[in-house]
C-alpha cells in the first residue's frame, strides 16, 4: 500500500513532494519480477479470472506468454480483446474483477498480480514502438460516426477501423481519452499514459478525431445519422448530480470530477487549489480518487462522508485502504444537510442516518465539520434532453443485445448505457461489441445492395 | 541418536555425504571449507598425467524451470588444470589435518597401462583412502581417448580397473558413465576387474540450450559451443534407475555403489540408499547453494532415520529393492480410480483439461449453485493413470484410490490376453 507524503502539523508539502505524490501508484514490474509473478499462475482451464473480466481477455494465455518470453504475443492477446489494456491494467479495480476470483488465493493467500502483469506486457509493446500490432481488413467504404472519445468511443472506433470501416470521432474536450484523461486520479495514469494510449490506438489508421464538437450544440444526431452509415454514442454521463441542500452554490463547494479534471490538466500539480479541511461526499471510487488526491496536494484534513454503511459503499476495499492509509477519515451513515459560510464555504452540516424499515432515514442527530472545500462525488446522470425520442432505460440510453438503440443504425455503449458497472473496462467491451454488431449490420446491408 | 556413519567399498566415513569429483573439490581451500561445513569426504577433482589440461572460459550452462530455478547444469570444464604435484601435496595435507574425513583421489589417463599404474601409485602415496577411476567425462577428455571413451568400452573398464587394483592396496572405485545403452555391462566389467565399488552416474552428455540470438549452443566460447556433461536435480531419475539396476541384477548384485546424480536434499540421498547405494556424492547442489547445504542433509537424514527407527545407514540400505521389479511382475488386476476432494478443490480446471485433451475423458464439469465448478471423476472412463493427481496444484486434493476388484494378483506373463502366456502345467 502506497504511503504518500502528507501535510503534518509542522510542515506543508513542497511542490517537489506534490509532484512525487503524483508519480505512478504502482511501480512497474521489471522483467525478472514479471517472470517470477507469472510463474505463480496455475494456467487454469476456462479460467475464473477470464470470465470475471468484462472484456474476456485470455489471462492464462497472456501470462503464459510472459513466462515463455513472448511479450509481443502476450500484449497481442490482451489488446485483441481490450485495446485499452494499458489503462485497464492501471485503473481497473482488479480486486473485484479478475484478481478477486484468482484461484491462487486458495493456494497462496494472495492472487496473481494480473493487473501488473498485464501492464508489463502492454507497456512493452507500447514502449517498443514500431508498427501497430493490428491491421485493417479491406476497406468497406462505410463511414461511421462516434460521439465521445472516451474509452467506449475509442474502443468502438478502433474495432470498426480494424474491421475495415472509416471512423470520425466527435469530442467536446480538447483531448481524447474521456475519463481516462480527465476523470481518474493522476497517480493511476502517471506520465500522461492516457494520451500515449490514444496515440497508440489511433495508429491503426482510419480514425479521425474532431475536437470541440458538443452534442446538441454544434453537433446534431440527426445530421450524423444522415451523413454516416452508423453512429455510436459513447457520450458518458455529463451532468453532475446535485445534492439540493442549502449552501450548495457557495464558493468552495464543487464537483469531485471537476476537481480531478483540474488536477489532470495541470502541468504543475502544486498549482491546483486545495482546501485545508476538505470534505468529500460520496462512496464510490471517484470519491476516493478525490479524497486521496486532496491529501496528495497537501490538504490537512480530508473527511469522506458516505450516507450508508461500509457494506453499501461501491469503492473497493483496496481503494478504501489506500485512503485510510493516507489519513483520509471515512465517516459512514451521514448525509449533508447544509453548507454554510461567508464568501466561501466554512462548514458542512450532516444528518446522521440509519436504516428504518429498510429505508435510509435521518436519525435525528446532526453534526458539523469544518470545511473550506466540499467535493461532491455522488455520480453523474445522462442529459436525456439531447437524445430526443431515443428510448431510455433507468435514466440511461436503452440498447438491445447488439448495443443498438431504439434508433436503427445508432449504437451506444459505455457509462451512458446500462451494461455493467461504470468502468473503463466495461466501456471498452461495450465499444468493441457494438462495433462488431455494427459491422455485421453493415456487411449485411452491403451484401443486400450488391444482390 | 542415529548413526550416520557408513562404510563404502571398505572406506569408513562419518556420514554418507561426499563431494563428488568436480569443480568444488578442485583444491585444498574448497575442500577445507567443505569439511568445516560437515561433509564426510571429498573425491578430489580428477588428476591426469602432467602437463595439466587447459580449460576454456565459458564453462557452465544451465537448465531453468519457468520460475527461473536451476534444475540442471551442463559443464564443459575438463579435469584438474593444476600441476599434479600441487594437488598431491594438498591432498596429503588434508589427509593429515582432517584424519576423520575421507579423501579419494580421482584419476584419468589414456588407455596405457603404465600411465594408469604410475598415476595410481603417485596418488595412493599421498595417503588417500581410495582411488576413483574417472571413466565418464562425456566432453573434451573423450576426444583424447579418455573419460567416457574408456567408460563406454566394457573391456577398457575392466582393464583399467584391473591395472589399478594390481598396483595399489587401497579401495578402488570405478566411476561409470551413464552414456551407455545398458549400465549393467560396464558395471559388470568393473566388477570383473576387481572394483571395490562403482560410482555413478557421471554426467549425461547434453546440449543444454541454444542462444537464439547468436544461434550457438550455451555455454558459448567465442561464438561456438559444444556438448557437455549434464548434472543436477534433473538427472536424478536416470541415476536412480541405474543404481537400482546395478543393485538388483544378478550380474552386478553385491557390487557396492557410491551414488551420484542430482542429490540435493537428505531425501534424495535416502532414496538412493533405499535402492542399494552405500553412500552418495554431491556436486551440483553445492555449486548452486554452497557447502552449507550439507548441514540439512545430515540433520534431515538423521531425523528421518529416527522417525523410521533406523539406527544406521545399513539398516535401510536396499529397503526399496524388493519392491523394484520388472514391469512383467506388476499386478495387472490392481485398479485405481482418481478421487477429487471438493473441499480442497480450487476449481482451476487443470485436471479436466489434462484428462480431456490427453488422457481418457474421465472428468466431468458440473455447474455449482454458487456459480463455481464441480469436477467429478467418471469411474467407468478412469484408467487410474495418475495424470490428474500430478497436474493438480493442490497437494492432496486428488488422490488415487485402490478399488477392490476381488481379482487375484495377475502378471502379464500369466494374462489371458497375452499370446505368449505361460500356462501352468
Amino acid at each position: 500500500m502506497k504511503h504518500f507524503k502528507l501535510t503534518t502539523d509542522n510542515s506543508r508539502l513542497s511542490s517537489r513532494d506534490i509532484a512525487e505524490n503524483f508519480d505512478d501508484l504502482h511501480p512497474a514490474l521489471d522483467g525478472a519480477q514479471a517472470i517470477v509473478e507469472a510463474a505463480r499462475c496455475i494456467y487454469c482451464y476456462d479460467a475464473p479470472c477470464m470470465n470475471a473480466c468484462p472484456t474476456r481477455i485470455d489471462i492464462p494465455k497472456f501470462i503464459h506468454q510472459i513466462r515463455s518470453g513472448n511479450l509481443d504475443g502476450s500484449a497481442q492477446t490482451i489488446l485483441s480483446e481490450n485495446i485499452m489494456g494499458g489503462a485497464c491494467a492501471r485503473a481497473c479495480p482488479t480486486e473485484v474483477l479478475c484478481e478477486e476470483v484468482c484461484v491462487v488465493h486458495h493456494t497462496e493467500g494472495a492472487p496473481v498480480k494480473i493487473g501488473e502483469l498485464q501492464r508489463h506486457a502492454v507497456d512493452h509493446i507500447m514502449m517498443k514502438g514500431g508498427s501497430h500490432p493490428f491491421s485493417r481488413a479491406p476497406l468497406s467504404g462505410c463511414k461511421l460516426a462516434v460521439i465521445g472519445a472516451g474509452p467506449a468511443g475509442l474502443s468502438f472506433a478502433h474495432r470498426a477501423a480494424m474491421l475495415g470501416h472509416d471512423v470520425v470521432v466527435f469530442e467536446a474536450k480538447p483531448e481524447a481519452g474521456g475519463l481516462n484523461e480527465y476523470g481518474l486520479a493522476g497517480y493511476k495514469m502517471a506520465n500522461d499514459f492516457a494520451q500515449a494510449e490514444v496515440e497508440f490506438l489511433l495508429a491503426i489508421g482510419g480514425i479521425n478525431i474532431e475536437h470541440g464538437k458538443v452534442l446538441d450544440d454544434n453537433l446534431l444526431l440527426d445530421d450524423l445519422r444522415g451523413a454516416y452509415d452508423a453512429v455510436f454514442i459513447g457520450a458518458g454521463l455529463a451532468t453532475a448530480r446535485g445534492l439540493g441542500v442549502d449552501g450548495e452554490n457557495l464558493a468552495g463547494v464543487g464537483d469531485a470530477l471537476e476537481f480531478i479534471e483540474n488536477i489532470r490538466v495541470a502541468a504543475d500539480k502544486s498549482s491546483v487549489q486545495v482546501g485545508d479541511d476538505v470534505v468529500v461526499i460520496g462512496g464510490g471510487n471517484t470519491a476516493i480518487d478525490a479524497a486521496v488526491q486532496a491529501k496528495c496536494l497537501g490538504a490537512c484534513n480530508v473527511t469522506l462522508v458516505y450516507r450508508r454503511g461500509p457494506d453499501a459503499m461501491t469503492a473497493t476495499q483496496w481503494e478504501r485502504d489506500l485512503a485510510t492509509a493516507n489519513g483520509v477519515v471515512v465517516h459512514y451513515w451521514a448525509s449533508p444537510e447544509a453548507f454554510s459560510g461567508g464568501a466561501k464555504v466554512e462548514r458542512a452540516v450532516f444528518s446522521a442516518m440509519r436504516i428504518d424499515d429498510g429505508k435510509l432515514t435521518p436519525s435525528g442527530d446532526s453534526f458539523e465539520l469544518p470545511a473550506d472545500m466540499v467535493l461532491k462525488a455522488i455520480g453523474q446522470t445522462l442529459n436525456s434532453d439531447i437524445f430526443g425520442e431515443m428510448k431510455l432505460d433507468g435514466g440511461k440510453i436503452a440498447v438491445d443485445a447488439q448495443y443498438q438503440t431504439s434508433l436503427p443504425g445508432v449504437y451506444a455503449g459505455g457509462d451512458c448505457v446500462k451494461s455493467g458497472e461504470d468502468l473503463t473496462v466495461q466501456a471498452v467491451e461495450d465499444g468493441k461489441q457494438a462495433a462488431i454488431a455494427a459491422d455485421i449490420m453493415l456487411r449485411a446491408k452491403l451484401k443486400g445492395a450488391a444482390e | 541418536m542415529s548413526d550416520l556413519g557408513c562404510i563404502i567399498g571398505g572406506v569408513e566415513s562419518i556420514n554418507p555425504f561426499w563431494l563428488a569429483s568436480a569443480p568444488p573439490s578442485d583444491k585444498k581451500y574448497n575442500v577445507e571449507r567443505a569439511f568445516k561445513a560437515g561433509w564426510g569426504g571429498a573425491v578430489w577433482k580428477t588428476l591426469g598425467v602432467d602437463p595439466p589440461v587447459v580449460n576454456v572460459t565459458g564453462r557452465y550452462g544451465v537448465h531453468r524451470t519457468q520460475d527461473r530455478r536451476i534444475i540442471g547444469i551442463n559443464n564443459i570444464e575438463l579435469i584438474s588444470d593444476r600441476p599434479l604435484d600441487v594437488n598431491l601435496r594438498e591432498m596429503e595435507e588434508m589427509r593429515r589435518e582432517w584424519p576423520d574425513r575421507v579423501i579419494i583421489g580421482s584419476i584419468m589417463a589414456p588407455m596405457d597401462e603404465q600411465a594408469w599404474k604410475s598415476l595410481a601409485i603417485k596418488v595412493a602415496n599421498s595417503g588417500v583412502q581410495g582411488i576413483e577411476l574417472n571413466l565418464g567425462c562425456p566432453h573434451g577428455m573423450c576426444e583424447r581417448g579418455m573419460g567416457s571413451a574408456v567408460g563406454q568400452d566394457p573391456e577398457f573398464v575392466e582393464q583399467t580397473t584391473r591395472w589399478v587394483r594390481e598396483v595399489v592396496d587401497i579401495p578402488v572405485f570405478t566411476k561409470l558413465t551413464p552414456n551407455v545403452t545398458d549400465i549393467i555391462v560396464p558395471a559388470a566389467a568393473a566388477k570383473a576387474g576387481g572394483a571395490h565399488a562403482v560410482s555413478l552416474i557421471n554426467t549425461v552428455n547434453s546440449v543444454i540450450g541454444i542462444d537464439l540470438d547468436t544461434m550457438a549452443p550455451t555455454p558459448t566460447v567465442d561464438g561456438r559451443g559444444t556438448h557437455g556433461g549434464y548434472c543436477g536435480e534433473a538427472v536424478k531419475p536416470i541415476a536412480l534407475h541405474m543404481t537400482a539396476e546395478i543393485a538388483r541384477q544378478p550380474e552386478t548384485q553385491g557390487l557396492e555403489i557410491s551414488a551420484i546424480g542430482g542429490i540435493t536434499t537428505w531425501r534424495d540421498a535416502a532414496e538412493f540408499i533405499a535402492l542399494g547405494a552405500g553412500a552418495v556424492q554431491v556436486c551440483t547442489a553445492a555449486m548452486l547453494y554452497g557447502f552449507r547445504i550439507v548441514e540439512d542433509m545430515n540433520e534431515g537424514l538423521g531425523a528421518f532415520m529416527r522417525d523410521k527407527g533406523f539406527r544406521s545407514i545399513a539398516d535401510f540400505k536396499g529397503k526399496a529393492m524388493a519392491q523394484t521389479v520388472d514391469w512383467n511382475e506388476l499386478n495387472i488386476n490392481h485398479d485405481l480410480k482418481a478421487r477429487i476432494d471438493d473441499e480442497a478443490c480450487i476449481e482451476c480446471g487443470r485436471c479436466f483439461i489434462a484428462c480431456e485433451d490427453t488422457a481418457h475423458q474421465a472428468i466431468r464439469i458440473d455447474a455449482k449453485t454458487d456459480g463455481g465448478r464441480k469436477f467429478t471423476v467418471i469411474d467407468d472412463e478412469c484408467v487410474g493413470c495418475n495424470l490428474c493427481m500430478h497436474v493438480c496444484p493442490v497437494k492432496g486434493c486428488i488422490t488415487m484410490e485402490a478399488v477392490d476388484t476381488d481379482r487375484p494378483y495377475l502378471t502379464w506373463p500369466e494374462h489371458p490376453k497375452n499370446p505368449l502366456r505361460k500356462v501352468a502345467e
